[in-house]
């Protein structure tokens, strides 16, 4: 049913011309193209064979005549389930089975508007428009067939791709209606089904990609085989900002299938970073080749770069007067004359996203100025962009093929490995595949930033909170990845969330102090709320312990004393959670939440230890508030992922540099989380239907690493305050 | 360079190669089965994972030298139809996320099942601990093996 199986591959040649391509561009088959109100290109038609009409109702819907229905997908799925929660918002309306329909990617044409999946925006950005565009098309093809029957359209209805009219009984498939419907009016404001008639939205569906994927028949960038490609594996500096002064290919030549080295530039953000492949009929041959490379880097000074030097001008910064990211009452005042002052310095590590399909993509030139691209990314339309911008060509001269990529996290929203394997096969005759090796993965960035925060609290004798302040000190991604000079818009992003958490905290004033750093830093799963939410919520807990209150009760009564989604979230953990019931000696429970642009989430997790130095962590309970659910079974799945990811982030490596390079290479030294040291996870959803959607991807990722560690503060009396740290040994 | 014969998947092979590239770019690039991944080229992984002679094996280090000769099972040879149980038991539970490392890990839990076909928790995390999975989908893992073991005793 996939289009992603018949990867052996549509364009062929390079004699295509310009007028081919572009229709390529859009569609794997040549389509025609009737569409209003969404897509203003004319009444093109195309007979794609003497009885095969292939109609597109609208640019997410193809129908052909044959009664195969395609749905266009404009978001990458990475693991996330999109290939199914996407395509479901339109078939759902459109009356069709997801077990009828092939479901094709977007390739970054414009009509399509954003397919960058990140930020938890696919449900939430694409619900209303697709389910539209479903209520549409299934309008137009009642209408055509009503109107061939000349029978009221009242009379008729759509189930299963199939229009039927009540009375009679009689109908049509959607591919015998396609071609008169598609020349109908679009509806503006098509009727949107009642979601009690749900039969897809809001269930456990299955997704259609699982059987793919578990007999080895899913396709991911790197799968991709074109006639006649060859192989590149590229060297790169692990000391970023080196220039190539010159190598020597003595020893790479020898290699039996090496072809030639291609020098190239790494485009990531506004960076340009020298680098080198080597091109062989083999990847194994080309990796070889570039082991044997003997490259000479100027590092201009970049080689002194140490994180634990670094940590110590980030703690040193913890003093300083930030730019003031929120102010309410007056701070300084109230927390000086506070009968108990608390203060807490918080430190989050540097962090690789880690994939586990390594960078790739595959490329190929149609003639001087056309050049078409396979790739796992999380954006087919910033892929056309960066692509564009960096090799200076048009985006409607370049065609992107969106495959399942091996896990995103936030990496494969830049598409600097693509830029890269367009610009070396722009020096071939061939099609040529770049595979980057996981040590080029783990040790090129970029990275997650690393946040320290700075927090203050001044608390009246009974507990209540009288003066709060949350200061990060941190290096910025914008500032890095875009090299921008101004850095005070840069606030925003690397205080994300601390000031709009429902807790009444009165005279609070929170700053940003800005540090420079010349490694590139960027989005990581939750963005900053991976790392403040850490200082935030152990802090909370922290004041709750100073007030000689239980923790979620300080949260409950003293710091949410009005109703909010965060205390209904809160209520909901200390049901499910048993908050109440005893626990066995050494045992401890935390608990977190944390409310950002993604959406709202929160842990209770259950630890014991029998020494107060090693830790088992016993159970976990989590509550994400999403408002509407499309896939329940998929929202569980990506909240156990995102506390397994969180795990690894908060008891494993970080990404710590040394002489300009990265310590860590590969997975023996950046290890993450295995199976035996995964709990279970129970993930209680609350949706009680309605316009408010929450993300999905990232609310569970924040509170995790903050729930345990007050569970094991709970268990043992120790606050941590340093991420990440030793299980086995706290 | 070297002539070399395999057998995978009951099918013969012969490839003209190095004998020192690994198992895995052979597997992938010159015969053509994609289900088998790269992830890390040290064993560290497990998302290469296949069988020789029916033991699990990181293919990234595996040299065709050595697998030559041998019985060389891949994720694409463990079926035809997704009806062995360990596929049918992913495919109820949902396990995967993105996939990637899914290969790998159905490899080596069918050499577990084949082994001790009433794995305990312990024997899955056991067995299990080569295989990595950055999207997180281990307790589902855990559960599908339990329930392969169910389908498979009847």
């Amino acid at each position: 049913m996939l289009e992603h199986q018949m990867i052996k591959v549509a364009v062929r040649k390079s004699s295509l011309d310009r007028r081919d391509f572009l229709r390529l561009s859009g569609l794997s088959s040549l389509g025609l193209v009737l569409g209003l109100g969404w897509k203003s290109d004319g009444q093109e038609m195309i007979a794609a064979g003497a009885d095969a009409v292939t109609v597109k109702l609208n640019p997410y819907i193809i129908i052909e005549s044959s009664g195969t229905i395609s749905i266009m997908n404009p978001m990458p799925d990475m693991g996330q389930g999109t290939f199914q929660s996407v395509p479901a918002l339109i078939a759902e309306d459109l009356e069709v089975s997801l077990e009828q329909i092939k479901i094709l990617q977007t390739g970054g044409e414009k009509e399509y508007g954003r397919q960058t999946a990140g930020g938890s925006n696919s449900i939430r950005g694409q619900y209303q428009k697709l389910r539209t565009v479903g209520a549409a098309g299934k309008e137009m093809l009642i209408l055509a067939a009503s109107q061939r029957w000349k029978v009221p359209v009242t009379d008729c209805y759509a189930s299963e791709g199939i229009v039927y009219h009540k009375p009679t009984g009689r109908s049509f498939t959607y591919g015998e209606l396609a071609e008169v419907a598609s020349q109908l009016p679009v509806p503006q404001n098509p009727q949107l089904k009642d979601p009690k008639d749900f039969k897809i939205l809001g269930k456990n569906y299955p997704r259609p990609d699982v059987p793919l994927k578990v007999s080895g028949k899913a396709v991911y960038g790197i799968d991709v085989e074109l006639p006649g490609m060859v192989y590149a594996s590229a060297a790169h500096c692990p000391v970023f900002n080196s220039k190539l002064i010159n190598y020597d290919d003595t020893e790479t030549m020898r290699i039996k299938g090496v072809k030639k080295l291609v020098r190239f530039q790494r485009a990531l953000g506004a960076h340009k970073y020298d680098a080198i492949a080597v091109i062989a009929d083999t990847y194994w041959a080309a990796y070889q080749g570039k082991l044997a490379l003997k490259t000479n880097w100027d590092f201009g000074g970049n080689d002194s770069f140490d994180t634990e030097k670094y940590e110590q001008t980030l703690r040193d910064m913890a003093g300083n007067e930030g730019q003031v990211v929120h102010s309410d009452g007056d701070f300084e005042n109230a927390f000086h004359s506070a009968p108990v002052q608390i203060t807490a310095l918080y430190e989050l590590p540097m962090l690789s996203h880690s994939p586990m399909e390594p960078q790739n993509c595959t490329a190929q030139w149609h003639g001087k100025d056309l050049v078409e691209v396979w790739v796992s990314s999380q954006g087919a339309d910033r892929v056309k962009s960066e692509i564009s911008k960096n090799l200076d060509i048009p985006a409607d001269n370049i065609k992107v093929n969106i495959l399942f990529s091996g896990g995103g996290f936030g990496r494969r929203l830049y598409n600097d490995y693509a830029v890269e394997a367009a610009s070396i096969a722009r020096e071939l005759e061939t099609p040529v595949k770049l595979i980057w090796t996981r040590e080029e993965d783990t040790q090129l960035g970029p990275f997650r930033p690393p946040t320290f925060s700075a927090m203050k609290a001044g608390l009246a004798a009974d507990g209540k909170p009288l003066a709060f302040q949350h200061k990060v000190i941190s290096p910025s991604m914008g500032s890095t990845l875009e090299d921008k000079k101004d850095t005070s818009g840069e606030s925003s992003s690397m205080t994300e969330g601390i000031s709009t958490q429902a807790y009444e905290l009165p005279n609070m004033k929170n700053e940003y102090v800005f540090s420079q750093i010349h490694i590139p830093l960027a989005a990581w799963r939750s963005v900053t709320s991976s790392t403040v939410a850490f200082a935030h919520e152990c802090f909370i807990d922290e004041m709750a312990v100073r007030a000689g209150k239980d923790p979620l009760d300080y949260r409950l009564e003293t710091l949410l004393t009005k109703p909010s989604d965060t205390k209904r979230l809160l209520l909901k953990l200390k049901e499910v959670s048993h908050w109440e019931k005893p626990l066995p000696d050494g045992w401890g429970r935390g608990v977190a939440q944390y409310e950002f642009f993604a959406g709202l989430g929160g842990y209770v997790v259950e630890v014991s230890s029998k020494d107060r130095s090693s830790i088992y962590i016993e159970k976990v309970y989590m509550v994400i508030d999403l408002g509407t659910v499309v896939n329940p079974d998929t929202v569980a799945l990506q909240v156990e992922g995102a506390a397994t990811m969180a795990l690894t982030a908060a008891t494993k490596s970080a990404i710590t540099f040394k002489n300009g390079q990265t310590r860590q290479t590969n997975f023996h030294n950046y290890p993450l989380v295995r199976i035996n040291e995964m709990p279970e996870v129970e993930v209680h959803i609350i949706a009680e239907g309605g316009p408010k959607i929450r993300g999905v991807g990232e609310p569970g990722l924040p509170p995790f690493a903050p729930a345990l560690a007050n569970a094991i503060f709970a268990a043992t009396g120790k606050r941590i305050r340093k991420l990440p740290f030793n299980i086995n040994q706290v | 360079m070297a002539n070399i014969s395999l057998t995978v998947n009951k099918k013969q092979y012969q490839i003209d190669a190095d004998p020192q590239m690994p198992l895995l770019w052979a597997l992938r690039d010159i015969i053509g089965l994609k289900g088998t991944k790269f992830g890390c080229g040290m064993a560290q992984c497990g998302a290469c994972t296949v069988h020789l002679d029916g033991e699990a094996v990181r293919s990234c280090v595996t040299l065709l030298g050595r697998a030559e000769g041998q019985e060389i099972v891949t994720i694409e040879g463990i079926s035809d139809n997704t009806s062995h149980p360990l596929q049918k038991a992913w495919i109820e539970l949902q396990v995967p996320q993105c996939g990637y490392c899914q290969s790998g890990q159905i490899m080596s839990a069918a050499v577990l099942l084949r082994e001790n076909p009433h794995p305990t928790d312990q024997d899955i995390d056991e067995a299990m601990m080569g295989n990595l999975c950055r999207c997180g989908t281990y307790t589902r893992i855990r559960k599908a093996i339990h329930r392969a073991a169910e389908i498979m005793n009847g």
